[in-house]
C-alpha cells in the first residue's frame, strides 16, 4: 500500500499551515551533521590562498610571483593580469541607478583580482593554489608585491573633496538620485506649524554570519563543464554572473551548488571575488580549488552594511499632522560596487520614508559615494532599516518638540484601514495594514500605562529610565519584476517552484528559494502537507542546486514565503487540477464532480473517493485512464511573478535603563507586534523575529564597523566587533497582528528582516527619552551614553566608518 | 600556523632543559594567547614546551594566611575555590567556560595583557610570584605592556595571595571581547585597603590615594572628589583614557560598597 494511505486532516491539521512543526532540519544541525561547503571534500583537491591588500588605497607598481611559485607545494599562482589575459569580466553590479539629471551611475571596473591599483584594505590581488592550505598560506605571503601607498578616502561624507579613487568618478561620486515631489515638499514646509530636523548616522555593520563563506570549484575536462560548491543565497544569480558577465563558462556547462549554509543576512546574496577567482582558477589547474574565508577575512572582504549619514525634516501642522517629509543622504558604497549595492539606497530606502504615515508631500535625495573601505551591500534589511530609522527618530522628535505623546502623534498620522490600497508619494502602493492595531496591542504589553510608575522608581534608584517606539514598514518580496527591470533592476524578481509527487504518494519539491537559516524545509513542507493532505515526513524540500531547480531568483529580502512559497501553491493547484482528471476517470465521474479536500478526491454527492496516493499511484501506473487525453505522471512546475511588493508592518516598543554612572544601558523590556499575515510556522517566525531583533538591537548598542583615518579596519576581529550575546539581550515578548496580503495566495508577507528593521529605532527612542537629549550616536556604547549625559548633546563617533 | 616541535615535559627541569636546547623555544601554559597567536603566524617557535604535564605546577593551598595557586590551575578550578572568594569571583568571570577550563593562572600573569584580570589581584592581595629560580613581589612583577620581571626561560609556579580580611572585584567588561575595560579590587586586610587596577593602564597598577582615603574611612564617600590621573591610560575604540579614569572611581566605589 502507499505510504500515502496513513494521510488524513488530522495529520495535515497537526503539522499544516499554522502549526508549529519543530524544524525538519536542527536534528542535522544539532548533531553536527549538516552538510557546508566546507563539508564538501573531493579527490584532488587543491587549497586556495588570497594575497590581500594591507593598504587602503595603492598603486600596485609591480607584482612577482616567482618565490611564491616556488614554495614546495604551490601548484598555481594568479594575478589579476591572468584573469584579465584570460577574459575574465569585472564583476557587474546588478542594478543600474540613474541620477537626477538621467546621468547613469558611475560603475567603476571590479576585477575579480586586483590589476594595478588596490582600493580597500582586504582586497585580493594574488590567488595561490596549493597541494595544502598550509602551503597555499606560504604561497601567500611569498607573493611579492611593490604597492605605492596613496591617500586614502574613507569618510563618506566628506569623499567628495577627497582624492579621486576611480577615474570615471568625479567628487567620488556614484549616482546622485532624488525621489518624491520637491516643490510639493517645499510648499509643505513653507506652511508648516513646526519643523523638526535632526543630522542622523546610520552606522556601518559587518554581517558575520556564522559560517564564513567558502567555495569549492571543480572542472570536468571531459565534459568541458564547472561545478561550483558555494555558500551563496541565490546559486542561480551567481551561475547567471559567472557566465553572462564573468565568462567563466556557458551557463549550461556550470552547475553552482548552494549547499546547507549558515546565514547570509544578506552578505550572501552577492557574487564575490573569490568563487570567481576559485572556480575559474579550477579550470586551469585542471583540479578542485577549495577556499574557506577565515573570520578576519569575512570581517574585511564580506560586504559590509548601512553607513548612511542624513539630515531629514519634517514638517508639522500645530496639531501634529504630518505635511512634509525632506530627506538628504549619503550613503557609503564602498570601493566598488557590490552585486545590489545600487539598490539598497534608493529603491529600497528612499521608497520606504512614507513609514505607516499619510505624510502627503516627500522628497529624498541620495548621493551615493566611493570611499576606500569595504564595498558596502544589503544587510538584513537593506535599506528599509535605514528609512525606518530616519522616518521613526523624526516622529520622536517631532512628538518631544510639539509636547505630544509619542503614540498619539503616531495615531494622529497612520494610514487608516479605509485608505487601502494607499498610493504613497514615494512610489508604493500598500495593499492593507492595520497599523493601530498593533500599535494597541504593543502598547498593552509594554504596560504603557505603568510606564511613569516604572520611570518614577527607576528615577528612586538613581536610574534613568526611558521608552522609545517605533512603528515601523517594510516591502518585501521585490516585485514586479517588469517595473524593477523599469527601474533598472538586471534580472527578474520571479520564483519557480516543482512539486514532484512520487509513485507511492510522497512528494519531492525543487524551490528556486534558498535556506540559510529560515527552515524551508519545514514551511514549505507544511504547505504541501495542509494542501494535499500528505503527511508533513514524506515531502522532501530540495534547494541550493542550479542543477536541479528551474531559473529563480534566490532568497533575500524576506522573499521566501511570500514568493518562492507562492510558486510552490501555484505548482500544488496544477497537481490537484491534474489530480482531478485523473481522480474523474478512475471514479467514472465527470471532472466537475470532482473535488479535493483534506487529501482525498471525491465525487460529489456520492460516496465514492479516491485517496490523494491512489492517484498519485495511478498516474504512474496508467491502467484506468486515456493517455491520448491525460500524459501519465504527476508533477508540476510554476514560476510566479507577483503583482506587488507585501508589506509587513508593526509596533516595537522598547524600555531601557540607563545607569547613570557609567553609561551602560539596559534593555528591560521589548515588545515586537507585527503583521506578518498569514503565518504557516508561528515558532520558526518568532524565531525569525528574535534574531532580527538581536541584529537591530546590536546596530542600535554593540556593532560599528570602524575604519581608522587611512583606512585600517579596527574592528576587524571579535576583540573589537561586538556582536550581541544572550546576555545582552531581553527576554522579548513577541506577538503578531493579521491582515492577509491581498496579492499572493497564502496571504503572507515575510517576516525574516522585520526584526532588524523595526528594533533599531525604538532601542535609540528610548535611549535619548531616558536621556532627556535630543540625539545619541549609535551604537550607544557606555562612554557614549556618558558623555551624552555630561553633554546633554549629541556624542560618540557615529557612523560613516569612522573612529 | 608554521610547524613547531611539540614536547611535554614532567618536571621543571626538563622543561627548562628543553628551552635551552631549542632554536627558539616558547612555554606553553593555556594557550589562550599563543595559540591564536600561532594560528595568525604572528609567532612561530621552533619547539612548544607544554607546561600541563608538570605536577608541580598545579593545585590550590592554603596556609597562613596566604593561598597559594599553582600556575597551571585554570581559571575554573581558581572559580571553585573557597580560598579566596573575591579571587573565585574574578576568576569566574574570565573569557567563557571554554577559557576558564584551559586558562591558567600562570599564562595569564606572564602573559600580562593590560586587559586581564588576574593582575588586579596580584596587585590588590599583595601576592607574591614564585618562579622556578625566585620569589619575585607581586608589586614589581608587572613592569609594562605585556612586560614583566621574568627572566628569559623563568617559569611562573605559583602565585601566593594574601587572604584579606575582605575583597571585592568589580570589572567593567569590554562588550567585545568580554576582556577589562577597567577592573578594580578593593582589598582590606585589619587596617590596611589596597586598590588594585587593570585595564585602565599599560600594566596593573595600585592607586594609592583612594587606598590611604579608605584606610580612614572604609565607605565610597571616602573616595568623592579624588580624581585620577588618566593622562597614561589606554584609550581605543571602546574607551577613551579619560573614560577609563571615570570608571576605576566608579568601580571602587562599588567594590567599596560591596565590602562595607
Amino acid at each position: 500500500m502507499p505510504e500515502g494511505e496513513r494521510e488524513g486532516k488530522q495529520v495535515a491539521s497537526e503539522t499544516g499551515i499554522g502549526a508549529a512543526v519543530k524544524r525538519k532540519e536542527d536534528a542535522r544541525f544539532i548533531t553536527g551533521a549538516g552538510r557546508y561547503t566546507d563539508d564538501v571534500h573531493v579527490a584532488g583537491q587543491t587549497w586556495a590562498v588570497f594575497a590581500r591588500s594591507p593598504h587602503a588605497r595603492a598603486r600596485i607598481e609591480g607584482l612577482d610571483t616567482s618565490a611564491a611559485r616556488a614554495v614546495p607545494g604551490v601548484v598555481a599562482v594568479f594575478t589579476g593580469a591572468d584573469l584579465k589575459a584570460d577574459g575574465i569580466g569585472d564583476l557587474p553590479c546588478g542594478w543600474l541607478v540613474k541620477s537626477k539629471d538621467g546621468s547613469d551611475m558611475v560603475q567603476p571596473p571590479h576585477p575579480p583580482l586586483a590589476v594595478d591599483r588596490v582600493n580597500y584594505v582586504g582586497e585580493p590581488y594574488a590567488l595561490v593554489v596549493a597541494e595544502s592550505l598550509a602551503a597555499a598560506r606560504d604561497g601567500a605571503e611569498a607573493v611579492a608585491a611593490d604597492f605605492e601607498p596613496l591617500p586614502a578616502v574613507v569618510d563618506a561624507a566628506t569623499a567628495a573633496s577627497g582624492d579621486q579613487i576611480h577615474d570615471a568618478a568625479p567628487n567620488n561620486q556614484c549616482y546622485d538620485w532624488e525621489l518624491g515631489d520637491r516643490a510639493a515638499t517645499d510648499a509643505a514646509f513653507a506652511k508648516a506649524h513646526h519643523v523638526a530636523r535632526l543630522d542622523i548616522v546610520n552606522n556601518r555593520l559587518i554581517p558575520n554570519a556564522i559560517e564564513p563563506r567558502a567555495a569549492l570549484g571543480e572542472y570536468d575536462a571531459a565534459a568541458g563543464s564547472y561545478t561550483l560548491h558555494t555558500t551563496s543565497q541565490n546559486p542561480h544569480l551567481e551561475r547567471l554572473v559567472l557566465a553572462a558577465f564573468v565568462n567563466v563558462a556557458p551557463e549550461a556547462r556550470l552547475r553552482v551548488i548552494s549547499p546547507d549554509v549558515g546565514g547570509g543576512f544578506g552578505s550572501k546574496i552577492f557574487v564575490y571575488a573569490e568563487e570567481t577567482a576559485v572556480i575559474w582558477a579550477a579550470g586551469k589547474v585542471r583540479r578542485p580549488v577549495k577556499w574557506r574565508a577565515e573570520r578576519a577575512e569575512s570581517f574585511l572582504a564580506d560586504a559590509h552594511g548601512r553607513d548612511h549619514a542624513t539630515h531629514a525634516e519634517l514638517a508639522l501642522a500645530a496639531d501634529g499632522e504630518f505635511l512634509g517629509l525632506r530627506v538628504r543622504t549619503i550613503a557609503n558604497m564602498g570601493a566598488y560596487l557590490s552585486t545590489f549595492a545600487s539598490s539598497v539606497p534608493t529603491y529600497l530606502y528612499g521608497t520606504l520614508l512614507a513609514g505607516q504615515y499619510k505624510t502627503p508631500a516627500i522628497h529624498v535625495e541620495v548621493r551615493s559615494v566611493f570611499t576606500n573601505t569595504a564595498p558596502v551591500d544589503a544587510y538584513r534589511g537593506a535599506g528599509r532599516p535605514e528609512a525606518t530609522y530616519v522616518v521613526e527618530r523624526m516622529v520622536e522628535t517631532a512628538a518631544r518638540e510639539l509636547g505630544m505623546d509619542p503614540a498619539d502623534i503616531r495615531r494622529r498620522n497612520f494610514i487608516q484601514p479605509a485608505d487601502f490600497p494607499y498610493e504613497t508619494p514615494v512610489a508604493l502602493t500598500y495593499d492593507i495594514g492595520d497599523y493601530e492595531a498593533s500599535l494597541d496591542k504593543a502598547l498593552a504589553h509594554a504596560d504603557y500605562a505603568g510606564f511613569p510608575a516604572r520611570k518614577a522608581a527607576s528615577a528612586a534608584a538613581g536610574r534613568k529610565r526611558g521608552i522609545g517606539f517605533s512603528c515601523y514598514i517594510e516591502a518585501c518580496g521585490l516585485a514586479p519584476s517588469q517595473v524593477a527591470l523599469s527601474l533598472g533592476a538586471g534580472v527578474g524578481l520571479f520564483e519557480a517552484g516543482e512539486v514532484r509527487v512520487d509513485v507511492t504518494g510522497s512528494v519531492t519539491v525543487v524551490t528556486g528559494s534558498h535556506s540559510h537559516g529560515q527552515s524551508h524545509e519545514t514551511t514549505f513542507a507544511q504547505i504541501v502537507s495542509d494542501r494535499l493532505g500528505v503527511p508533513f515526513e514524506n515531502v522532501t524540500v530540495l534547494h541550493g542546486d542550479t542543477g536541479r531547480s528551474d531559473y529563480a531568483l534566490g532568497t533575500y529580502g524576506s522573499r521566501s514565503l511570500a514568493v518562492g512559497g507562492s510558486a510552490i501553491v501555484k505548482a500544488l493547484d496544477k497537481i490537484v487540477a491534474k489530480g482531478r482528471k485523473i481522480a474523474a476517470h478512475m471514479l467514472e465521474a465527470s471532472e466537475d464532480e470532482v473535488d479535493f479536500a483534506d487529501g482525498k478526491f471525491n465525487v460529489t454527492d456520492s460516496n465514492a473517493s479516491l485517496t490523494f496516493a491512489e492517484v498519485a499511484f495511478a498516474a504512474y501506473v496508467p491502467s484506468n485512464y486515456p493517455l491520448s487525453e491525460l500524459e501519465p505522471g504527476l508533477s508540476e512546475k510554476a514560476f510566479y511573478d507577483p503583482p506587488n511588493f507585501t508589506y509587513p508592518a508593526g509596533t516595537h516598543i522598547c524600555e531601557v535603563e540607563v545607569d547613570p554612572e557609567t553609561g551602560v544601558v539596559a534593555i528591560e523590556r521589548f515588545v515586537a507586534v507585527d503583521d506578518f499575515g498569514h503565518v504557516v510556522n508561528p515558532m520558526i517566525v518568532e524565531g525569525q523575529v528574535h534574531g532580527g531583533l538581536a541584529q537591530g538591537i546590536g546596530q542600535a548598542l554593540l556593532e560599528h564597523g570602524v575604519y581608522d583615518d587611512s583606512g585600517q579596519l579596527l574592528s576587524g576581529s571579535y576583540m573589537d566587533y561586538a556582536m550581541p550575546r544572550a546576555d545582552d539581550l531581553p527576554s522579548f515578548t513577541v506577538d503578531t497582528t493579521t491582515t492577509p496580503c491581498t496579492h499572493n495566495p497564502l496571504g503572507v508577507k515575510g517576516c525574516g528582516e522585520a526584526g532588524a528593521i523595526g528594533s533599531t529605532a525604538a532601542v535609540m527612542n528610548a535611549v535619548t527619552d531616558a536621556l532627556g537629549v535630543p540625539s545619541v550616536a549609535m551604537p550607544a556604547t557606555p562612554e557614549t551614553v556618558w558623555r551624552a549625559m555630561r553633554n546633554g548633546a549629541p556624542a560618540g563617533n557615529g557612523g560613516s566608518g569612522r573612529k | 600556523m608554521h610547524p613547531f616541535t611539540y614536547h611535554r615535559p614532567a618536571s621543571l627541569e626538563e622543561a627548562s632543559q628543553l628551552l635551552a636546547n631549542a632554536d627558539d623555544g616558547a612555554y606553553l601554559a593555556g594557550g589562550m594567547t599563543l595559540i591564536p597567536t600561532l594560528k595568525q603566524r604572528l609567532a612561530s617557535p621552533s619547539d612548544l614546551i607544554d607546561l600541563a604535564g608538570v605536577p608541580a605546577l598545579a593545585g590550590i593551598d592554603t596556609a597562613n594566611g596566604t593561598a597559594t595557586v599553582g600556575a597551571m590551575t585554570p581559571h575554573a578550578e581558581v572559580a571553585a575555590s573557597a580560598a579566596i572568594p573575591a579571587l573565585a569571583e574574578l576568576a569566574a568571570g574570565i573569557g567563557d567556560p571554554h577559557v576558564r577550563n584551559r586558562g591558567t593562572l600562570g599564562g595569564s600573569v606572564a602573559n600580562n595583557d593590560p586587559a586581564a584580570d588576574y593582575p588586579a589581584a596580584v596587585v590588590a592581595l599583595e601576592a607574591t610570584i614564585r618562579t622556578d629560580r625566585r620569589a619575585i613581589p607581586g608589586g614589581e612583577f608587572f613592569t609594562g605592556l605585556f612586560e614583566t620581571a621574568l627572566a628569559e626561560g623563568e617559569i611562573v609556579t605559583a602565585v601566593e595571595f594574601r587572604v584579606p580580611d575582605a575583597a571585592a572585584y568589580e570589572k567593567f567588561p569590554n562588550p567585545a571581547s568580554r576582556y577589562a575595560v577597567v577592573g578594580v579590587m578593593v582589598a582590606r586586610s585589619g587596617g590596611a585597603v589596597r586598590v588594585g587596577v587593570t585595564g585602565a593602564g599599560a600594566a596593573a597598577f595600585r592607586v594609592t590615594a583612594f587606598e590611604s582615603a579608605l584606610a580612614a574611612d572604609f565607605s565610597p564617600a571616602a573616595l568623592d572628589g579624588i580624581a585620577v590621573d588618566h593622562e597614561d591610560f589606554n584609550s581605543d575604540l571602546h574607551a577613551s583614557a579619560e573614560y577609563r579614569g571615570h570608571l576605576v572611581g566608579v568601580l571602587a566605589k562599588r567594590a567599596v560598597a560591596r565590602i562595607a
